[in-house]
């Protein structure tokens, strides 16, 4: 792929958006969806956290897969399966990259960010939690980071405490220091809400739950494609994402884990692949990655994130991330000349989406009138009924972005926002 | 009029709408307009939960005929609730638990009766027929 930057250096400090770190007209380009139009208009497409379009050439990658060399991993002797298994292993180790994990086998694949979290909600209760313990989450979490826990805690006789927010949507810190003790067995956040765009202080939530030796996982699904992660830096013990909402294919995502915590929880699922022999008597297992990895994988979906990675490693996810800060800020000093709006939620450190309502307008309406102009936006709880109810509000109307959104998506958001209210007022 | 009448009339009256927006305008101002129920009949036994949207729906038996009332929080839900409510209420169990509802796919609007919409209306139809169903099966006893 040839560079898709423009000229201008330094980019990680520059707050001015007339100064553009990616040469956007030339991303959006590589993304064939992105053409397209919906009721004759051209499509703007504000519902990233949702999911993310997809370049081309990750829909080249599983198209090549499937044409040229389909064949299950890790298991046959022929040149097909060898092919598979090697570019397999080689989207692991591009993603193992990305993160900065200290090898590659403490990155699993996945179905997904959910998926993720339920596996090690599951293996650690089995391994770990005891009647009484207790496991912390936060007030601001998707319900994939609540409900494994619950489960867990239901089963085991364990207790889930919860991280208050402020009426900004920012975490009440003193609280979770308060809520840190020898009982806590696992700390899960979100590094960065769905439904509110909060970046989390997650450096010193782990910080303060290493400081009582609890492992601290991190939900990355609204975090990875906008910002660089350091899973050595953080320092964290398990991460989840999805490589959907990272410009990859649906139906796989990454499960990062340090090696001391996987070799000694208990396998999740069991299955081919995650053994190393099998009697009727005793079963052992496979060494890590494979022993969580049970049954023929998403072989195809994994490639083709790896080349998602890849895409988004060439462009520089701190480029992203520098452009994505000013596009955030652009949308909300935008947002905020529309009368009567209210941003639900206003984080110093937002990223990725805004969440707001307009005067009394029910959020289903908003969304459909914006719909129906060519703005796909986000409408409803988000998955996240718990911060509604903090915010006593049936829901919210959320615009969330990506490398590709640029400013004429977030001019026609607000004039089809007025237009909108306008109908409905 | 028949249920079939009266869907015929609404079809033939949105046939003349060639805009989106004259469409939802139309359908904004009864959701606008109508008292749809009794606030002591808003009660969480009378409420259908979609994800994005929800209704209320109350039904009373007056003379032989169903009567409905209803409401919801979304103000273009309320409106389409309110085109289904006149086409259904005050006839018989019997006609009700047979309507084929098909206006609301001709006037171009079939989408908010799909179950992936999660407005609420679909439930509130099929409580509807439900509903038409339940009181025919009790006059026969």
């Amino acid at each position: 792929m040839t560079s898709v930057f423009s000229k201008l250096n330094n980019m990680a400090h520059v707050p001015d958006i007339a100064a553009p770190a990616l040469d956007i007209d030339k991303i959006r380009k590589d993304f064939p969806l992105l053409q397209e139009k919906v009721y004759g208009k051209p499509l703007v497409y504000l519902d990233n956290s949702a999911t993310t379009q997809k370049p081309q050439v990750v829909l080249d990658t599983l198209e090549r897969y499937y044409k040229q060399y389909n064949s299950n991993v890790h298991r046959g002797v022929h040149h097909l399966s060898q092919v598979a298994s090697e570019a397999y292993e080689d989207a692991r180790h591009i993603i193992a990259g990305f993160i900065n994990a200290r090898e590659q086998e403490e990155v699993i694949f996945t179905k997904g960010t959910t998926d993720s979290i339920n596996l090690i909600a599951n293996v650690f209760g089995r391994g770990v939690i005891k009647p009484g313990d207790e496991v912390i989450v936060s007030a601001m979490e998707h319900h994939s980071n609540i409900v494994p826990w619950q489960i867990m805690c239901e089963d085991r006789g364990a207790v889930l405490k919860v991280i208050p927010m402020d009426e900004n949507g920012e975490l009440i810190m003193e609280e979770y220091t308060r809520l840190l003790s020898d009982k806590v067995k696992i700390v899960s956040v979100a590094y960065v809400s769905n439904s509110l765009g909060t970046v989390n202080p997650v450096r010193e939530i782990i910080a303060q739950a290493h400081a009582h030796n609890i492992p601290v996982m991190l939900d990355a699904a609204q975090a990875i494609q906008h910002m660089p992660v350091d899973v050595q830096e953080l320092d964290v013990d398990f991460m989840a994402f999805s490589g959907h909402k990272l410009y990859g294919p649906t139906g796989i995502g990454i499960l990062y884990g340090k090696r001391e915590w996987l070799d000694k929880l208990p396998p999740y699922q069991g299955g081919g692949d995650m053994i190393k022999t099998v009697t009727f008597a005793k079963t052992t297992y496979n060494v890590l990655p494979f022993k969580y990895e049970a049954g023929t994988p998403d072989i195809s979906g994994a490639i083709a994130l790896g080349a998602a990675v890849k895409y988004v490693q060439e462009i520089g996810v701190e480029n992203i991330h520098a452009y994505e800060e000013q596009l955030v800020n652009y949308a909300v000093a935008q947002l905020s000349t529309v009368e009567g709006l209210r941003f639900i939620g206003q984080p110093k450190h937002r990223s990725g989406a805004i969440s707001f309502l307009v005067d009394t307008i029910h959020p289903y309406d908003l969304g459909e009138l914006l719909d129906k102009q060519g703005v796909a936006i986000r409408t409803g709880h988000h998955c996240a009924e718990p911060v509604m109810d903090f915010f006593c509000i049936p829901g919210t109307v959320r615009a969330s972005f990506a490398m590709y959104t640029n400013k004429e998506d977030i001019d026609r958001l607000v004039v089809a926002i007025n237009k909108a209210a306008s109908m409905l007022r | 009029m028949t249920i079939n009448e009266k869907q015929d009339e609404l079809i033939s009256d949105f046939s003349f709408m060639d805009e989106w927006m004259d469409k939802y305008e139309y359908i904004i101002q009864l959701g606008k307009d109508l008292p749809l129920i009794d606030p002591k009949y808003k009660t969480d036994d009378n409420l259908i939960k979609g994800c994005q949207s929800q209704v209320w729906l109350h039904t009373d038996l007056v003379d032989g005929k169903l009567i409905f009332t209803a409401d919801s929080d979304a103000v273009i839900t309320k409106g389409l609730v309110s085109l289904l409510v006149g086409v259904l209420s005050g006839h018989t169990p019997k006609e009700i638990a047979e309507a084929e509802i098909y206006f609301i796919d001709e006037i171009g609007l079939k989408s908010h009766l799909s179950p992936t919409r999660s407005n609420g209306l679909l439930s509130m139809l099929k409580q509807m027929k439900i509903y038409g169903l339940a009181y025919q099966v009790k006059s026969q006893q």
